[in-house]
């Protein structure tokens, strides 16, 4: 590992001060990919800024219901709050579903947004990988691939983002707050993430040298009706091959609000709008949600190992919505 | 900006305060075993995966591998080396001696600060990815056990005793609360 300085931040501003103008340097928060990445040789910063001690550890209900929740927030307890466990629990659900009881406990929020793929090219120094190194190509493409894309890929790169808690998220409409040198600033979750293109090693729309301070949740009557659920190779602590954040209201039979967002299928976390467009105002019966699965995976083109990927995901479509109906009975 | 790329810092481990000064790329896991010669914490991918280097920082369970010694300064860092009380052994560390929670032992010191976090969090009420429905609080049962203790990998394949274990301590610590 290469030698770093480390610095420790008192507060937000201080941390993007000592990050200004220094291109090699990061912020440290939980450390549990970052040091990891630097073990290994993917990651190689000059300088450790260390923002986890910083004062945004909590969440911040407003007047209108929105959550603002702090970016120095551990995994565990935004899990915990009972303000997420009640009308948001889709989202316990999916931070729950993601590592284990100790890497919870480090990871903080803001890091896990920023968390980078674990497509084991990205991390094999001896081969190339766009991500890593640009330009170098990609060894997925025709080579082990069977937990990668089948949604917005390139042929430049097919990895997948490994976040549960940032699919609840695209479903719930988070917007990501963050500071830069300039002041703060929004960026929607849904333009947060880049499409891959020809430039996979840009993953966010983060300015250069922001910090991540937090994440807003609108309040949303239909989250209040929300499951997550996971398809993995182990029965805990494995990585997604596929997994959904959902969200259903139905009246009379009719499908009033519907949220659906998938995870381990693209580069980010994937809203599916085309099925939630099929669904509103429609009957709620399993023909219309496998209906709508089949619109929004239209646009799936599976490489040639993980085709797998196209029926498990309309699968938990029709499996998680019939069971939020059921439940709403 | 001065370049340092070592820091003098004080660990506070078990209840004593240690003042040393550590190259900013030492684990924690690194710097109680060959700093402090506190070996019970074992060391085992060394990448976040299989739980043998668990510690309790602050009174929560964390993999010493990837937590940065120079960040876990000011905290209260508890090891297997710490959890009885003086001769008296933890419920958990009785557990899995009464309960044969061990093959060869190397990942135990791991699992019992793991399962000390998991009765801990479950008095907490928190729930994990094993409880029914997360609104409510969860239930002590073996499925639940299962599901915490899952970033705890044994190679032997203990894990029936350890489940066994683990659930009997928090059963015990349910009934005295």
């Amino acid at each position: 590992m290469r030698e770093f300085d480390y610095r420790r931040a008192a507060d937000a501003h201080e941390a993007v001060a000592l990050l200004s103008g220094e291109p090699e340097a990061r912020f440290l928060g939980g450390g549990t990919n970052l040091v990891d990445l630097m073990k290994t040789g993917v990651e190689n910063p000059a300088l450790l800024v260390d923002v986890r001690g910083l004062p945004l550890d909590r969440v911040e209900v407003a007047d209108d219901g929105a959550l603002t929740i702090g970016a120095t927030m551990t995994n565990s307890d935004l899990a915990a709050h009972p303000e997420v466990r009640h009308r948001y629990p889709a989202l316990a659900e999916a931070l729950l579903a993601g590592a284990s009881g100790q890497l919870r406990n480090m990871a903080t929020v803001g890091g896990n947004l920023l968390q980078r793929t674990r497509c084991g090219y990205f991390t094999d120094l001896s081969r190339p990988c766009n991500k890593r190194e640009p330009g170098s190509g990609c060894s997925a493409l025709d080579g082990e691939h069977h937990n990668h894309a089948i949604l917005g890929w390139s042929e430049h790169c097919v990895a997948t983002n490994p976040s549960d808690m940032a699919v609840a998220l695209a479903a719930f409409d988070a917007v990501v707050r963050v500071l830069t040198a300039e002041g703060s600033a929004e960026i929607p979750l849904a333009e947060f993430y880049l499409p891959v293109g020809d430039t996979p090693h840009r993953e966010t729309a983060l300015p250069d040298g922001a910090l991540i301070t937090g994440v807003t949740l609108p309040a949303a009557t239909v989250a209040a009706r929300s499951r997550y659920r996971k398809v993995r190779e182990r029965a805990s602590y494995a990585f997604a091959n596929g997994s959904i954040a959902a969200a259903l209201h139905v009246e009379d039979g009719t499908v009033r609000d519907v949220r659906i967002a998938f995870g381990a299928v693209a580069s980010r976390p994937w809203r599916a709008r085309e099925a939630e467009r099929a669904l509103i105002g429609g009957p709620a019966t399993p023909e219309a949600f496998a209906a709508a699965a089949d619109a929004e995976l239209a646009a799936a083109r599976p490489l040639a190992h993980n085709g797998y990927k196209v029926p498990l995901i309309r699968n938990l479509v029709v499996s998680t919505l019939t069971e939020l109906q059921e439940a709403a009975r | 900006m001065t370049s340092t790329k070592s820091t003098a810092i004080s660990l506070r481990v078990n209840g004593e305060t240690h003042s040393l000064t550590v190259d900013n790329r030492t684990t924690l896991l690194d710097a109680l075993r060959e700093r402090l010669d506190l070996i019970g914490t074992k060391k085992g991918c060394d990448q976040g995966q299989c739980g043998a280097c668990t510690v309790l920082l602050d009174g929560r369970r964390v993999n010493s591998c990837l937590q940065l010694a120079v960040a876990a300064e000011g905290r209260e860092v508890t090891t297997v080396e710490g959890v009885a009380d003086g001769e008296r052994l933890h419920p958990v560390q009785q557990a899995f001696l009464d309960l044969d929670g061990y093959q060869c032992g190397y990942c135990t010191s791991g699992q019992i600060c793991s399962a000390v976090a998991v009765i801990e969090e479950l008095a907490r009420e928190w729930p994990s990815a094993a409880t029914e429905d997360v609104r409510r609080p969860p239930e002590v049962s073996e499925e639940e056990i299962r599901e915490r203790m899952s970033g705890n990998l044994c190679r032997c394949g203990a894990y029936v005793n350890i489940v066994r274990a683990v659930t009997q301590a928090a059963k015990n610590e349910q009934v005295t609360a």
